[in-house]
């Protein structure tokens, strides 16, 4: 049995082993496969303490007093930070990302179960812990508002007291898209108008790995080194910065490797600021890892959106839609967003179809629940978006009697139409949808699949086949439109070659598991012509990479793939130059073949990049004005986002007993351009699906009326395990994003757009054929599929 | 309290609390990384190891209930610079992303194979189903096992 190493790829062509494109086995395997990947936790540093984060146990309560005496007594346990501590510090309270300020530990009153309340430091875990339970707050309990729809009811009780003119619990005005008269008119005009509320309710990212930091700041010199598995390390680089009122060149941000990250790693945790003042006011380094209970009821939630909608349809095509959104987002306001778009890319929610008309409303409010509305697997809200409109379809279907499918061949953009501006103001950059759409019914063989059903229903049984067509804009994005907290949302990339012709490209992104050390070694060998084996890949280490910002949003091959590109065809450019003085010719005269520039006509004069990389270090002389060394930098600035889209397919069996569903098979045709390496897009579509799955028919996080959050533990949050998925059909058209150096889309989010639609439309396509039932909301789990067989499915709270 | 526990075969003595964790112990006290933790509760399967040759979830199990027995890690599995098959069949078959759960499920899934050695897909999706990957959503995970099976049978 060959080790591992032995088996990357040597000289191709060969499908498996490219220099460039293809089905690349991953390098970062050789280490996961050891057990010796290098997450947080395995980080030890000398004289490094543990901290600890007390949590309130109430949804809303004054915090009348903290005694932190019988903790400190505790042998081991250094220090006790509270929110007075951090006042003197000037770090109690910390900017979100959507221009909100957020307690880091609660000082008046706590405005969500689990809330951050004190930070015991100690020497190790255990020890910290024991302290947690020796502090003793005595609290006012207050009553709490946990449901959106009653937050901003007259008597509701005030959560943002602390922010000065708050009377309600709007966290924002009402933000609108699209054109309301034009809508109306179209409405007006329809022969048939499909409404319902929908509910896309709380979940999370849950990654395997938890949050959590080492800060190790040095007194003497001033440097902060922060050790955290976070999406975007420039960014939070920045933000400490502004934080903590900390030099940006005095902090060091590394990132090793990250057990999972699915928006979850985004955003900067109060659990993070403790850690730095920990270690400012202790001397030492000080570690933080979360409990997985912390990571589910504390860190970023995902979704939590009310969301009425209407949806019109004339002569048997789609005209228009309507939507009014009660966004829920906790108790501070941090949802992910570019700060031009107050309800993320929410408007993206027309789809796939070429609509006369739409108009959307959305508002925001505060509730007694954990603060984020950071992306699970999302693009900043647009899985919400997508699961309302491809819901609606269906619902259209319903109403007007069309069959789901042809509904949407007759609706869906044409291929001429492209680029097409949508009626909320996206460019869509191209597109085949129904080509795509006519892929999945043929792997389907979805007429063959209705002839079934039809059977199943006249033998009593249950059966629904549920359809869902997305379309995705990520790559966030054009510095024109969007940024976050200021920072354009661009991507740099450096690349160097060095003299025995080995190169390191160093990236802004951040892999949490996508492959990038595989991928992006595979884009500049593409480009270049060295083999993926001779390029590493640096990133994660803010100190070794250029400024970017990371990961998350489907962004990775969109933007820092971009750069990738840029700043290899830059350096070989240079190689041009380069070798035309080696080869005594003109670089005008020069061709380029993967691998070599070569006199055009002679192909047998030649300069390899290795070649030119080892003339580019020597003495020997360097074309006019070239300082020689042979390296590009590039910050790609993405003119329009990307636009993948898909077909998805589920085939749905539900006991008519017990209302139990299983997914009999699941189909999936992408369209995300130019595939860098399909064994990792596929790979990328099959963890997507399946966190789909988990969203549409058990992943929740409820609370009871007191604001008790009901999901904090992996005994009640239920993730699917192997035995709940499927295998998955996939399948593929490509389609290149015109704009993109690559011609290349994102695709790590695809899948959470397309899934949850497809598997809710398979439950109700069954409950509707067989029940007459028109709408369930998340997750339909056996319980609540057996409420809605009833008649009594409630929404969730 | 002092406990001698056997970790792929060295013995390793160390003074513990009795509450200790055998995931702490084995990560803490003797440093072997690559055992992950979590969840807490017994649900993830990250932390699995072998206890007497059978998986067990070691976030659940103390270190001092471990000593007597024989205990294997993931650290285990790769002999003289020769990766075990199952090890290979993860890389071939792109059954992991992040890693994370990597080591959970690679013990899980050799020990599946030694007791049985040509598992169907409904034993395999069985057998990690106390097994969580968040990345890869198993398809991947159930060919690599099918791969092992294939290469360990074609070698026999």
């Amino acid at each position: 049995m060959a080790v591992v190493e032995q088996n990357l790829p040597g000289p191709g062509p060969d499908l498996e082993r490219p220099i460039g494109y293809g089905r690349l086995k991953r390098k970062e395997d050789a280490r996961f496969i050891r057990g010796q990947g290098n997450y947080l936790d395995d980080v030890r540093l000398p004289g490094m303490l543990f901290g600890q984060v007390l949590r309130s146990p109430y949804a809303h309560a004054r915090v009348i007093s903290i005694d932190t005496t019988r903790a400190l007594a505790l042998p081991g346990v250094h220090r006790v930070i509270t929110a007075k501590d951090l006042e003197t510090l000037g770090l109690a309270w910390m900017p979100t990302i959507s221009y909100d300020t957020q307690a880091v530990l609660a000082g008046d009153k706590a405005r969500y179960q689990a809330q951050e309340v004190a930070f015991v430091v100690a020497d190790n875990e255990y020890i910290a812990n024991d302290g947690v339970a020796l502090i003793d707050v005595e609290y006012e309990p207050l009553p709490a508002v946990v449901n959106a729809r009653k937050a901003l009811d007259p008597g509701a009780p005030l959560i943002r007291d602390d922010k000065a003119g708050q009377r309600d619990n709007l966290a924002s005005p009402t933000w609108e898209a699209g054109d309301e008269a034009a809508t109306n008119r179209v409405f007006a005009e329809a022969d048939v108008v499909a409404v319902r509320d929908i509910i896309y309710p709380r979940c999370h990212p849950a990654p395997m790995e938890t949050c959590g930091m080492i800060a190790d700041f040095n007194p003497n010199t001033g440097q902060l080194d922060i050790y955290n598995g976070n999406q975007a390390p420039h960014a939070h680089r920045t933000v400490y910065a502004q934080v903590a009122g900390l030099p940006e060149h005095y902090i060091r941000i590394m990132c090793g490797d990250i057990g999972g990250g699915f928006g979850g790693k985004v955003p900067v945790y109060p659990g993070y600021v403790c850690a730095i003042a920990a270690s400012i006011v202790a001397g030492v380094p000080v570690k933080w890892i979360e409990d997985r209970t912390g990571n589910l009821v504390a860190d970023s939630f995902a979704r939590d959106y009310v969301m009425h909608s209407e949806m019109c349809a004339k002569g048997g095509k789609i005209t228009g839609l309507r939507v009014d959104v009660i966004a829920d987002h906790g108790a501070f306001d941090s949802t992910a967003q570019a700060t031009k778009f107050p309800a993320g890319f929410f408007h993206i929610v027309c789809g796939s179809y070429d609509l006369q008309a739409s108009h959307v409303k959305v508002k925001a409010v505060y509730t007694n629940k954990a603060p984020g509305g950071v992306a699970y697997r999302c693009s900043f809200r647009i899985t919400e978006a997508v699961y309302l409109v491809e819901r609606m379809v269906d619902a259209l279907a319903i109403d007007g009697n069309f069959d789901p499918v042809e509904l949407r061949m007759r609706s869906f953009i044409r291929p001429e139409q492209f680029p097409y501006e949508t009626t909320t103001g996206w460019t869509y950059d191209s597109g085949d949808y129904a080509k795509t759409m006519q892929v999945a019914l043929d792997i389907c063989r979805y007429d063959e699949m209705r002839a079934e059903q039809k059977e199943k229903i006249a033998a009593g049984e249950l059966m629904g086949i549920g359809v869902a067509f997305f379309t995705e804009g990520v790559g966030a994005g054009p510095r024109k439109h969007m940024d976050i907290l200021g920072l354009a949302m661009n991507d740099g990339a450096d690349l160097r070659v060095h003299p025995s012709g080995k190169a390191v490209v160093s990236l802004s992104a951040q892999t949490q598991g996508q492959g990038h050390e595989t991928t992006f070694a595979q884009i500049v060998a593409e480009e270049i012509g060295i083999p993926p084996e001779d390029i590493q890949v640096r990133h994660g280490d803010t100190d070794k990479s250029p400024y970017g910002l990371g990961t998350y949003g489907s962004r990775s091959t969109p933007v820092s793939g971009g750069a990738v590109g840029i700043v290899s065809r830059r350096l070989r450019d240079k190689a041009r130059m380069i070798a035309a003085t080696m080869l005594e010719t003109r670089p005008e005269d020069l061709a380029w073949e993967k691998g070599k520039w070569y006199v055009r006509g002679d192909p047998g004069k030649a300069a390899t990049i290795q070649g030119i990389a080892e003339y580019a270090y020597s003495g020997k002389p360097m074309p006019a004005g070239f300082e020689g060394g042979l390296d590009a930098q590039a910050l790609y600035d993405p003119p329009n986002l990307t636009y993948p889209y898909g077909a998805y397919i589920c085939i749905m069996d539900i006991d008519p007993g017990t209302g139990y569903p299983t997914i009999r098979r699941f189909i999936a045709v992408d369209d995300c351009g130019v595939r860098i390496n399909p064994m990792v897009v596929d790979g990328q579509i099959h963890g997507g699906i399946a966190e789909g799955i988990g969203i549409a028919l058990m992943e929740v996080i409820t609370f009871d009326e007191e604001g008790n959050c009901l999901n904090s533990s992996f005994m009640d949050y239920l993730i699917p395990t192997a035995l709940e998925c499927p295998g998955y059909e996939l399948g593929e058209t490509v389609t290149p994003c015109p704009h993109h150096p690559l011609g290349a889309k994102g695709v790590g989010e695809s899948p959470n757009c397309g899934t949850p639609p497809a598997v809710v439309n398979a439950i109700i396509d069954a409950l509707y054929r067989s029940k007459g039932i028109r709408h369930m909301d998340m997750p339909c789990n056996p319980a609540r599929v057996w409420m809605a067989m009833q008649g009594k499915a409630e929404p969730p709270q | 309290m002092q406990v001698t526990i056997n970790v792929n075969d060295q013995d390793y003595t160390r003074d513990v609390e009795p509450r200790l964790l055998l995931v702490h112990f084995i990560r803490e006290s003797i440093e072997l990384h690559g055992t992950h933790w979590g969840c807490d509760t017994s649900n993830c399967g990250a932390c699995v190891v072998w206890m007497d040759g059978k998986p067990i979830k070691s976030c659940t199990t103390l270190a001092v209930m471990a000593e007597g027995h024989k205990i294997h890690t993931v650290e285990c599995l790769e002999k003289d610079g020769v990766l075990n098959p199952i090890q290979q069949g993860f890389h071939e078959q792109h059954a992991l992303q992040c890693g994370f759960c990597t080591p959970g499920m690679l013990m899980t899934t050799r020990a599946l194979l030694n007791d049985n050695p040509d598992p169907n897909e409904l034993e395999i999706r069985t057998a990690i189903s106390g097994a969580i990957c968040r990345c890869t959503g198993y398809q991947n995970i159930v060919a690599a096992v099918r791969w092992t099976a294939e290469h360990e049978a074609a070698a026999k």
